[in-house]
């Protein structure tokens, strides 16, 4: 986890600082939440004055103060948990399997186990604010038939601890499904304070929310299960049960108004702790940062934008660089003509060419993933269609046919090189590393994969586990709807099930062994008794749009590359005294063209232009999932930008016949 | 409960009726009309809640109709893009986007994004970036103003205590300023870097110019003040040619004299050396027709164009032949003030005729 020593200067100089600024911030907040949480906890509407006096006596208390101590602690423990997961880039699972990964994954598990510790701690001290019958674990009570004191459980304390627990077991697992720790950034700037303020409306409504939500299942969730922690706790610490008390398992015990109130209280204190925190902690971090577009000294050469955009591990740092490149060719002059100045001595345009060549080199690598990514859906199509209909010639059961077909709609690739329109791409796909497709690249040794992929594994091994969602509505329609989604599913059913017993549909038909055709029918047999089970159906079934989520998932750097290169080029039409811009003019027209077309071609693919759910009230940012919307209108504008700035002049530029084409329709605002 | 639905829409209705940039919007055949920045096309919305397109080379005019395009208030074609156009309507603003190049009469409603945040309606005023990157809603009820990255979806909400309400959104020509008036006698000034913003309290009485002169401010910011100060004491509607050099002032008549109706007054105008402000003359309608709106041109070659819509549901437009100021030194003496009839019969080219 700790990984400070190799990282480079920006998170040791700025993040670091940024996120110890956001937990100052929210440890200086937390008395205020405090006070409005005792105010709220004891409030009585018939006694206001006592109720007013009660509460700041309770402030200054010395338990309340001890309590705001184990608070800070906590503050402390997720603002640190918050500089360790948070991501600009989120992890989209492609279905509700892999999000099962993710949830049981060691790391996560860990999360877990601190969030269920903190969310005790803190309803801990809720308890012990709210004082009452909430105080104490134990209490004395009089035993019924020998009348002696004994101390006996608490009920209603561990129900607020147990309580605690659950929502930070709840938490942690929402900040997964949500993607919590994911950072936004947002359209427009503003310094920190308006920013927070403009947002705790909303903090504070989802943090109720959350709570009410919370509360309810837990309230559900102790009704059922209450009975086992409730014995548990009393064997071990040798507590007695009071019978004269309702116990709280019951519908009567839990229809207590004050207790559900009291509940929902704490709750919304808790998460509106931990939701502060990440909001400080996202408002500091996406807080712009300044790049000199030249260094004045050699030691601080590695600081100066072009060479921090050319900088690949340190993340955070590149998305600064972009959104500090975007708002500089938007806002300031002077630092512009920095871009454009030439070096002294040597007159060449080193900020220019290190600038362009970096975005172009982003948006180009964005156009290689898209092109790659509609090659394998588009090849999937073909192949599908040929061999289908030699499976159905030869297909000896009627289930064989629909195994035959979904094999192959899993199947990369085969050997068929598809042309498909736009095949002008068709040297830049030869460019395409594994290290584009890697994350879209399935476990082959994973029990997940079915046998077709790991048959075809040796022929060709870019594949997405996504990209099944893309051909498959046409199958949907054909066959029956269960076989596109569980095709996975029907290996880890079958484990011994190798690459061998796959019959060849040519072989199957000239010479049926009695042990393959006994074989078939078993697979058969486990697939559609699998196919019938709704859970393994839900677990397995393809995400819709999740392909197309994740390809986009980065996308906010390329929407900052645009702007700033197209803002920058039309900028250079008045202010470049030396032409530095001109000479790379037809680069960044061709490679904006290219990277349309390719965008134009991935909306046309189904669930592509699908517009997602819009969440109503989540603290978790779902912003990345309209990025493809985002990038692709960034790209129009940008075009835009260019062709209305130079009009006619366009022509003199050195482009191919096909782009001027292009350009020519966005010179008439045709597109 | 249909009733209170029924009366809640009443009342917002008469809001819209009393901020938008129409008069007399709520009988009025014509609900809205916008020129498109960079080609010859204009959006117009109707009665009937449906808008229309018109284009200068075509005689295909799709209709656009949504289920929730109701009480039309504003229209603003996005900048820097051929297709996307911001409708302001009573419940939420709806984003069409007409595909410049399809021949289809009546675009599907898929073609529409509908944006709403609670609490933010009816919206009266939109306002895109020059850039087209951003678009700012209005609403006379809520004291914040969305800035929408639309495509994302997703606004911030601005908001400032005071003044109660947005009732107009200008950007400044650069888009480094944005101007917010409020339903009082308030105004602000945002700088759009930080979005920070500045309070202008409108000043009444002849001491506003004076003082408005004292406060450092760049020409934008006088312009609006100007427009803002003309609009709320004499004129309900200004507009300044996209060269700065005609001005044309809405004067609003009097509904009860008879002969006192509405009229356009144009204005010569010059920024340098010295801001002049020479009168011009008038436009006219047709008999009993008053004006209503009026826009200029975005780019008219040959001086500027004004288009009006009359009360009577046509639009005309009314071109002013003239060499710029700034390139010959001098205003050229043939420039023609075309009335609206000769208008009719000689540029068939814009004319369209609605009812």
């Amino acid at each position: 986890m700790f990984s400070l020593k190799q990282n480079s200067w920006f998170i040791r100089k700025v993040v670091i600082w940024r996120a110890v600024a956001s937990i100052a911030w929210s440890v200086l907040l937390l008395p205020v939440t405090a006070a409005v949480f005792v105010l709220l906890s004891r409030f009585s509407l018939f006694h206001p004055i006592q109720w007013i006096s009660d509460c700041t006596s309770l402030l200054a208390a010395s338990s309340t103060v001890f309590s705001l101590v184990v608070l800070c602690g906590v503050v402390l423990i997720t603002g640190f948990f918050n500089l360790e997961f948070y991501t600009l880039v989120p992890a989209i699972p492609c279905s509700r399997m892999a999000l099962l990964g993710t949830v049981l994954h060691p790391r996560q598990c860990v999360h877990s186990l601190v969030y269920c510790t903190m969310g005790m701690l803190v309803m801990w001290c809720a308890s012990v604010t709210i004082g009452g019958r909430y105080s104490t674990l134990g209490t004395p009570c009089r035993q019924s038939e020998s009348g002696e004191v004994v101390t006996c459980l608490n009920e209603y304390h561990l129900f607020i601890l147990l309580a605690g627990a659950f929502m930070g077991y709840s938490h942690s697992f929402l900040g997964v499904v949500q993607n919590m720790y994911y950072v936004s950034f947002q359209p427009i700037q503003q310094y920190k304070y308006p920013r927070f303020k403009g947002c705790l409306p909303m903090v504070v409504k989802c943090s109720v929310i959350q709570a009410l939500y919370s509360a309810r299942n837990f309230a559900a969730f102790y009704f059922f299960f209450g009975y086992a922690p409730k014995t548990w706790i009393s064997s071990t610490l040798n507590l007695q049960i009071d019978s004269s008390i309702q116990p709280l398992d019951s519908l009567t015990g839990l229809l207590d108004f004050s207790l559900l109130y009291h509940l929902s209280i704490s709750g919304t204190f808790l998460y509106l702790t931990w939701y502060l925190t990440v909001l400080l902690f996202r408002i500091c971090v996406t807080e712009a940062y300044s790049f000199p577009v030249q260094s004045t000294f050699t030691e601080d050469a590695e600081q100066s934008l072009p060479k921090v955009l050319a900088e690949k591990n340190t993340l955070v740092m590149k998305f600064l660089a972009l959104q500090d490149l975007a708002l500089l060719s938007h806002h300031s002059l002077s630092r512009r003509l920095e871009v454009f100045s030439l070096s002294q001595p040597g007159g060449h345009a080193h900020n220019w060419n290190a600038i362009s060549r970096e975005c172009l080199s982003l948006l180009s690598e964005l156009t290689q993933r898209l092109v790659a990514h509609q090659d394998a859906v588009a090849s999937n199509g073909r192949v599908k269609s040929q061999s289908a209909s030699s499976d159905t010639r030869s297909a000896s059961s009627s289930s064989s046919v629909v195994s035959g077909t979904e094999d192959i709609a899993e199947t990369p690739r085969l050997s068929v090189p598809l042309r498909t329109p736009g095949s002008v791409f068709k040297s830049s796909v030869g460019g395409a590393n594994n290290a584009l497709t890697a994350p879209f690249t399935p476990d082959v040794n994973s029990p997940f994969s079915s046998p077709a992929i790991r048959r075809l594994v040796g022929q060709q091994d870019r594949q997405s586990p996504c990209f099944g969602t893309e051909q498959s509505p046409h199958i949907m329609r054909r066959g029956p709807k269960l076989w596109s989604a569980s095709t996975e599913s029907q290996s880890s059913g079958s484990p011994p099930a190798s690459p061998a017993t796959v019959p060849s549909p040519p072989a199957a038909s000239q010479k049926p062994s009695f042990l393959a055709q006994w074989l078939q029918n078993r697979r058969e047999q486990v697939k559609s008794f699998l196919a019938k089970r709704v859970l393994i159906m839900y677990l397995f079934n393809k995400l819709p749009e999740a392909s197309s989520q994740a390809l986009f998932a980065d996308s906010q750097a390329h929407i900052w590359a645009l702007q700033g290169l197209s803002h920058l080029v039309a900028a250079s039409f008045s202010e470049d005294q030396f032409g530095v811009v001109q000479t790379t003019l037809p680069n960044v027209l061709s490679c904006l063209v290219v990277l349309l077309e390719a965008v134009d071609r991935h909306f046309k693919l189904p669930h592509a232009s699908s517009k997602p759910v819009r969440t109503i009230c989540s603290m978790g940012d779902s912003t990345y999932k309209t990025l493809r919307f985002a990038l692709r209108a960034a790209l129009k504008t940008a075009i835009y930008k260019i062709t209305t700035t130079f009009g006619e002049h366009l022509n003199a530029v050195n482009i191919s016949t096909e782009h001027r084409k292009r350009l020519q329709q966005f010179l008439e605002f045709k597109d | 409960l249909k009733k209170k639905k029924k009366k809640k829409r009443e009342t917002s209705d008469e809001m819209v009726a009393e901020f938008s940039q129409m008069l007399d919007w709520s009988d009025s055949a014509l609900r809205s009309f916008a020129w498109h920045p960079h080609t010859d096309k204009f959006a117009v919305a109707l009665l009937d809640d449906s808008i229309r397109i018109y284009k200068s080379n075509s005689s295909a005019t799709p209709t656009l109709k949504h289920r929730c395009q109701r009480s039309v208030c504003a229209l603003q074609w996005k900048p820097l893009c051929g297709s996307a156009l911001a409708v302001a309507c009573q419940s939420c603003l709806l984003i069409w986007h007409v595909d410049p190049t399809s021949l289809s009469t009546r675009p599907s409603s898929g073609c529409a994004q509908v944006l709403s945040h609670p609490g933010h309606s009816p919206i009266t005023s939109i306002a895109w970036s020059p850039t087209g990157s951003l678009l700012v809603s209005a609403s006379p009820v809520d004291t914040a103003m969305m800035v929408w990255d639309v495509a994302a979806e997703s606004a911030v909400p601005l908001q400032r205590v005071g003044g109660g309400g947005v009732t107009y959104l200008s950007w400044s020509p650069d888009g480094s300023r944005l101007l917010a008036a409020t339903p009082s006698a308030l105004f602000r000034v945002w700088e759009t870097r930080m979005w920070t913003c500045e309070r202008w309290p409108c000043l009444k009485g002849s001491c506003q110019v004076r003082k408005l002169r004292k406060l450092s401010i760049t020409v934008f910011e006088l312009m609006y003040a100007f427009i803002y100060f003309f609009k709320l004491t004499f004129f309900s509607q200004t507009s300044w040619d996209p060269r700065g050099e005609r001005l044309a002032v809405l004067l609003k008549g009097d509904s009860q004299a008879v002969n006192h109706p509405s009229v356009i007054a144009v204005f010569k105008t010059r920024s340098s050396p010295v801001f002049e402000l020479l009168p011009c003359g008038f436009v006219m309608g047709e008999a009993g027709a008053e004006p209503r709106f009026m826009q200029f041109h975005p780019h008219f070659q040959h001086g500027a164009l004004l288009t009006v819509c009359w009360s009577d549901g046509r639009i005309s437009h009314v071109p002013f032949y003239f060499s710029s100021a700034g390139l010959l030194g001098g205003d050229s003496p043939q420039q023609a003030l075309a009335s609206n009839t000769a208008d009719h019969s000689s540029n068939k080219l814009y004319t369209e005729q609605i009812s």
